[in-house]
């Protein structure tokens, strides 16, 4: 299942650790996403 | 200890006591008529929510803790209670972001968008040239986007978007939008096509070739997080991960529409009949609606995957877009009509039923055709009984 | 500015000022009104220590009367520190 939340996750969030840019952060705990991020709002 | 972390995609399936964002049309009644528009708009509806029921909603989205509203119509800048509901929203903890074409943002509307630091605004353009845009959007929108744009940067206004649905014509020129947005300051927001509203009048010519996809796609995956998509391309997950966003369909769950007269629809693309699950008017409000449709509950117990099951991309796609699968007459438990894995088009072939939109708003001057007209050289009878003096003399 | 690697428990922390929590069965929802950011806590035992926060000394002992016992100890300071990073939370008092 492992699988499974490696594709649900966002890419990129290992590489940069700019703290000036905001990444999508993915944690067994937090999920973050920007308020744009919700399909059905045009 | 391993834990396993539950994917909100999970977790939202079953839905939320509120919503986490939503769309509000204010209005049907707008200045242009996009060729594309979801909502058909154009002319105001008379049952419009008044200014004190528009309040009323918004008392009930804070009392929710409803965090953002995106307001569009129509245009909903022609509403002249705008400013009043603007104020108002955001001095009651609602942000809002509003759609529009520009119409009405001139320097001193958007210094005055500027000082408020909870409204996003975002500016609709469909194509890099007038000549793309304008065959969509009408004669002059494109130079209207533009100059707003401009009079935005000017003011100040941080973090303003310009919003494009991606068609087959203005895929060619996502570098040029990427280039227009950073001219003026502006975020980059690319967005789906659906056959909704008008669109599905221009769904065959506008939509997307299958190459077309693919390089939308890279383009996004290569741009990350500095390009916004409003999560409409989870459908494109299937081309080999997923997209920033929640990527599902958020449609009764997270998300829902509450259109000009109060009506409250899955999603502002399903205006139908078939996506309506009450009116804020309604005996308990938006809340009673959200909280206790049957429609929505329906659309809150877990979606059996039909036809896609089978697919190794099914879960992240989940099956595609509602609404996009309505409004092509395609089935919704079976695939999206622009699979990327073509699971789609064999359906497409097929298919017809295509449901029309139960309400249009459109202009109704628009492309009309000329309406046949004689004149008859003779006069019309005299009838003995006419008390007219004039009856039978010549008519000037 | 904390990142994810470094998030000192031993100091004070507080919810932004511009944030809304939104508790809800599986967590809570957190808004930044003013980065426009959703933040998921997929635990309430996390939002518990969220909301501890204003009325602690530290993020510790937040995260001790909560009762968060020490082999979740790890995971939740990653947490704290991945809304540190997002703004979600500021130190009550930051270093001059």
């Amino acid at each position: 299942m492992d699988e499974q939340t490696a594709v649900a996750e966002p890419f990129d969030v290992a590489v940069e650790q700019d703290p000036a840019e905001d990444l999508v952060e993915a944690d067994d705990l937090i999920e973050e996403v920007s308020i744009d991020g919700m399909c059905g709002v045009y | 200890m391993t834990v396993k972390s539950e994917r909100l995609v999970d977790l939202f399936e079953h839905g939320l006591d509120a919503p986490i964002c939503l769309t509000w049309e204010l209005t049907y009644a707008c200045n242009l008529s996009c060729t594309h528009c979801l909502s058909s708009s154009g002319r105001r509806d008379p049952r419009e929510l008044s200014t004190a029921e528009a309040k009323a909603v918004i008392d009930e989205l804070e009392a929710m803790q409803v965090f953002y509203v995106n307001i569009g119509g129509g245009e909903p800048t022609v509403r002249p209670d705008f400013w009043e509901l603007l104020d108002y929203a955001t001095a009651h903890h609602v942000g809002v972001k509003f759609s529009t074409n520009g119409v009405r943002i001139t320097p001193q509307f958007a210094r005055r968008l500027a000082a408020n630091d909870y409204v996003d605004v975002q500016i609709s353009l469909d194509g890099a040239t007038a000549e793309v845009n304008d065959a969509v959007r009408g004669h002059g929108s494109y130079d209207t986007a533009l100059r707003a744009l401009a009079h935005l940067a000017d003011a100040g206004m941080k973090n303003f978007k310009l919003s494009v649905v991606c068609t087959r014509h203005n895929i060619p020129q996502l570098d040029a939008f990427r280039e227009i947005a950073d001219r003026y300051g502006a975020q980059l927001r690319l967005t789906r096509l659906r056959p909704s509203g008008r669109g599905a009048d221009v769904w065959d010519e506008l939509h997307p070739l299958p190459g077309q996809q693919r390089e939308l796609y890279d383009w996004l995956v290569a741009h990350g997080e500095t390009v916004l998509t409003g999560d409409s391309f989870f459908h494109l997950s299937a081309f080999g991960g997923a997209l920033p966003g929640l990527n599902l369909c958020g449609a009764g769950r997270v998300v829902c529409l509450i259109d000009p007269v109060g009506d409250v629809y899955a999603c502002p693309f399903a205006i139908h009949d078939e996506f309506l699950a009450g009116n804020v008017r309604d005996e308990g409000g938006f809340a009673e609606v959200w909280r206790h449709s049957e429609l929505f509950l329906g659309l809150r117990e877990p979606q059996q995957g039909g036809a896609c099951t089978s697919c190794s991309f099914y879960d992240t796609c989940k099956g595609g877009c509602m609404a996009a699968k309505f409004f092509t007459g395609l089935p919704l438990d079976g695939p999206d009509p622009e699979c990327v894995q073509s699971h789609g088009e064999s359906l497409l072939a097929d298919r017809r039923d295509i449901p029309k939109p139960s309400g249009d708003h459109s202009h109704r001057t628009t492309a009309s055709r000329p309406v046949p007209v004689t004149i008859s050289p003779s006069r019309p009878p005299v009838s003995p009984c006419d008390e007219s003096p004039l009856a039978g003399a010549p008519v000037r | 500015m904390p990142t994810a690697s470094v998030f000192d428990l031993d100091r004070a922390w507080d919810l932004h000022p511009q944030v809304s929590v939104r508790p809800e069965p599986f967590g809570a929802l957190l808004y930044h009104f003013g980065t426009r950011r959703l933040s998921f806590l997929k635990d309430r035992g996390l939002l518990s220590v969220v909301q501890a926060l204003a009325t602690a000394p530290t993020a510790r002992a937040a995260c001790r009367a909560v009762g968060v016992g020490e082999d979740d100890m790890l995971r939740y300071t990653r947490a704290l520190a991945v809304l540190a990073r997002s703004h979600m939370l500021t130190e009550r008092h930051p270093d001059p």
